[in-house]
């Protein structure tokens, strides 16, 4: 089983965008035709095996290219150079109800769809029951699709897709459908999937999904690929670019505030890796401009691995009012008892004015551990008395 | 131990004895969109595409579904409007403009009518039959062709009403003046028939690729098909163009493939005039066998030509 089920190999996407579309708009503007055509890569050199059974996560800003890779993966487009190799039945959630026309009803579009999606008549009838039945929607089946509500049509649509049995699935951002208990029901109907070692690749901006289900993830930028390695790593690079981004943003401004020499202490004052539960720590960093800054404030952050905010506070909350800074300040949150379980956690710093963007933000600019000898799971260390009788 | 777990419900791949239900675990990779060159790959798409004829039924019968859904009579409007045009046709240019020497005249436009009404209809709706489903274009992967060819499948149940409506005025006509069809011409219009859908969804796949990139082609098309309506001897009769060209225009004239195929029709169903001077009198079959060639080898390079623009269709439209 070691042979992967999808193989791209060197794919290469270019895009050339004309302005014109119009026999006449082209004629006029014939002469100017570098003018009128802009080409970008969309994809560039991308390699990728995906091994059966694997969930594959892909993640990246808008107009990375991973709606593209999945286009190509899936056939609708062609690369520019590379090619991609699969085995097996694919099927593709790209858009729900793609094949869907209004004017027919809902019993005639499930058929239509299906068929559209590679079922046979046979086997359509064979699941219409239960295509029916997931959706929810029986009184409403023999009724026209352009009567139905948003929430109703995209019911119907993930209730054929999911039927249609494949050994492959593309996924596109179409898992944030439907009220919450369908919600849940397709991302029930998803892990089903992946415990009948299917294979899937996901397209999605919710990192908490990509966290949740995939078991890898591809992080693209710019069309090329920066990381690919378990979820943990690529959401924090995404995250860490997303950061370095803002920062590039705020070095325009007119205040130079950086935040440095960021570390956390224990009752020693000294920094340690590790912390038992409950002991006291500390956070300390530095504060530094340019120039006077008369309106300042800081705060923090600490949040677990997975990126849940455990705490936070800043200065302006805690009703703090800061002198003006200029040159260097130090800045120190103490918290005498840190009642925190087992695990790693993540300081995120920032210095901002009272109201507004921040001037710095350093996001996990220093971690640390809490031990417990595995005692407890969780984020509150609550420690319980057992009482057996 | 079952909630320590709880950090680390993320789905851990299955362990390697577990088959996904239906793969072959050696089934070989296949290359998707693997590039075939220009003379070959002709019948890859022909396989794919039986492969897929389930869907083409399906598209066929939602293009004719969503075409009059809603409205009271249905399907009687595709018939009424070439039935209009005959009686239009029958009235001016038989009754006034007097060339209502051509017996039964009515039975006469209508196997041009027919003839022409499937043509125009699947080259207008092939044209845009690509561009009208963006949507799945961008979304779903399956050949492309269907488009077309659905478009081409509707308009042929379409020409199964005219053609009853043909049947029943022949029957009209065998009962009035006593003339029947000769059944030795059934095969004409049988050939006649194949040789209008090659030709007219050949042409139809053409232009659906040609107006994705350039829109202009479902609008040029109107203007084409109604030149190309009157030089084709639907409401007049050839011999006329021959006493009125020069020997070599007539003979372009005679080239027009929809021409012979109504040759062919008039033959067998407009037994009326059938041998008298208002009657093509080459030889149809002859005709016919050439279309029939030379249509194939250009449906050929229609759907090759299509192959090659399809791949550019998700990111043009």
């Amino acid at each position: 089983m070691s042979t992967p089920v999808i193989r791209v190999t060197d794919v290469s996407k270019k895009f050339v965008i004309r302005k014109d579309k119009s026999l006449k708009e082209r004629l006029v503007n014939a002469g100017r035709s570098k003018a009128h055509a802009e080409e970008f890569w969309a994809l560039r050199d991308i390699d990728l095996e995906v091994d059966p059974g694997h969930t594959l996560g892909l993640i990246g800003g808008n107009g990375s290219g991973k709606s593209t890779l999945l286009k190509i993966i899936g056939g609708i487009l062609t690369p520019t150079s590379g090619y991609v190799e699969r085995r097996g039945r694919l099927a593709a959630l790209l858009e729900l109800g793609a094949g869907f026309h209004g004017d027919l009803t809902g019993r005639e579009n499930v058929y239509l769809n299906a068929s559209i999606l590679g079922l046979t008549r046979a086997q359509t009838d064979q699941y219409f029951d239960s295509i029916v039945d997931f959706s929810g929607i029986e009184q409403f089946i023999d009724t026209q699709v352009k009567f139905y509500s948003s929430g109703m049509y995209v019911r119907l649509a993930f209730a054929v897709a999911i039927h249609v049995d494949p050994e492959i699935l593309l996924v596109d951002e179409v898992l944030a459908v439907g009220d919450e208990p369908f919600q849940r029901k397709c991302l029930d109907r998803i892990k089903q999937f992946q415990n009948e070692g299917r294979t899937i690749i996901l397209v999605t901006h919710s990192l908490e999904q990509v966290r949740q289900m995939c078991d890898r993830v591809v992080l693209l930028n710019s069309g090329q690929m920066v990381v690919d390695g378990t979820p943990g790593e690529a959401v924090r690079h995404f995250r860490e670019a997303n950061t370095e981004q803002q920062n590039a943003d705020r070095s325009r401004r007119d205040h130079q505030v950086s935040i440095a020499n960021v570390r956390t202490f224990g009752a020693d004052g000294a920094q340690h890796s590790v912390y038992p539960v409950g002991a006291p720590i500390g956070i300390e960093y530095e504060v530094s401009t340019d120039a006077s800054v008369e309106d300042w404030a800081t705060g923090i952050g600490i949040s677990d691995n997975s990126g849940l905010l455990v705490y936070g506070t800043n200065t302006v909350v805690q009703k703090l009012k800061l002198d003006p800074i200029s040159g260097k300040r130090t800045v120190r949150f103490r918290f005498d008892e840190l009642p925190l379980a087992d695990g790693q956690y993540f300081v995120d710093i920032a210095v901002h004015p009272e109201i507004g963007a921040d001037y710095h933000r350093v996001d996990r600019a220093v971690s640390f551990q809490i031990s417990n000898d595995a005692r407890d799971a969780g984020v509150v260390s609550l420690n319980p008395k057992i009482e057996v009788e | 131990m079952g909630p320590m777990t709880a950090a680390s419900t993320r789905p851990v791949p299955p362990a390697g004895a577990r088959v996904p239900a239906g793969v072959e675990p050696d089934a070989p990779l296949q290359r998707i969109n693997a590039p075939r060159s220009f003379w070959r790959g002709f019948g890859d798409t022909a396989r794919e595409i039986w492969q897929y004829r389930e869907l083409l039924g399906n598209l066929i019968r939602k293009e004719l579904k969503v075409k009059y859904k809603d409205s009271v009579l249905g399907f009687v409007w595709s018939l009424l409007m070439p039935l209009v045009q005959l009686g239009v046709y029958w009235l001016v240019i038989g009754k006034f403009l007097g060339a209502g020497s051509i017996p039964t005249y009515g039975v006469y436009i209508f196997c041009g009518l027919a003839t022409w009404t499937l043509f125009s209809e699947i080259l207008s709706t092939s044209t845009t039959s690509v561009v009208f489903n963006s949507g799945l274009v961008k979304k779903v992967y399956f050949p492309r062709e269907l488009f077309p060819l659905a478009a081409t499948g509707a308009a042929i149940v379409n020409f199964g009403f005219q053609l009853v409506i043909l049947i029943l005025a022949d029957v009209l006509a065998g009962i009035t003046t006593g003339k029947w069809p000769h059944l030795t011409n059934l095969p004409l219009p049988i050939i006649g028939f194949v040789v209008l859908v090659v030709w007219a969804s050949a042409l139809g796949m053409l232009l659906a690729a040609a107006n994705v990139y350039l829109r202009d082609i479902e609008h040029l098309i109107g203007v084409v098909l109604m030149l190309w309506f009157w030089v084709t001897p639907i409401i007049y009769n050839a011999g006329r163009v021959g006493k009125t060209f020069p020997r070599p225009l007539y003979d372009l004239y005679l080239m027009n493939p929809v021409a012979s195929v109504v040759f062919s029709f008039q033959r067998f169903f407009w037994p009326q005039g059938a041998g008298t001077q208002f009657e093509f009198s080459g030889n149809v079959y002859g005709r016919l066998a050439v279309l029939l060639v030379v249509g194939a080898a250009f449906f050929w390079f229609a759907q090759r030509v299509f192959a090659r623009a399809q791949g550019n269709f998700a990111q043009e439209l």
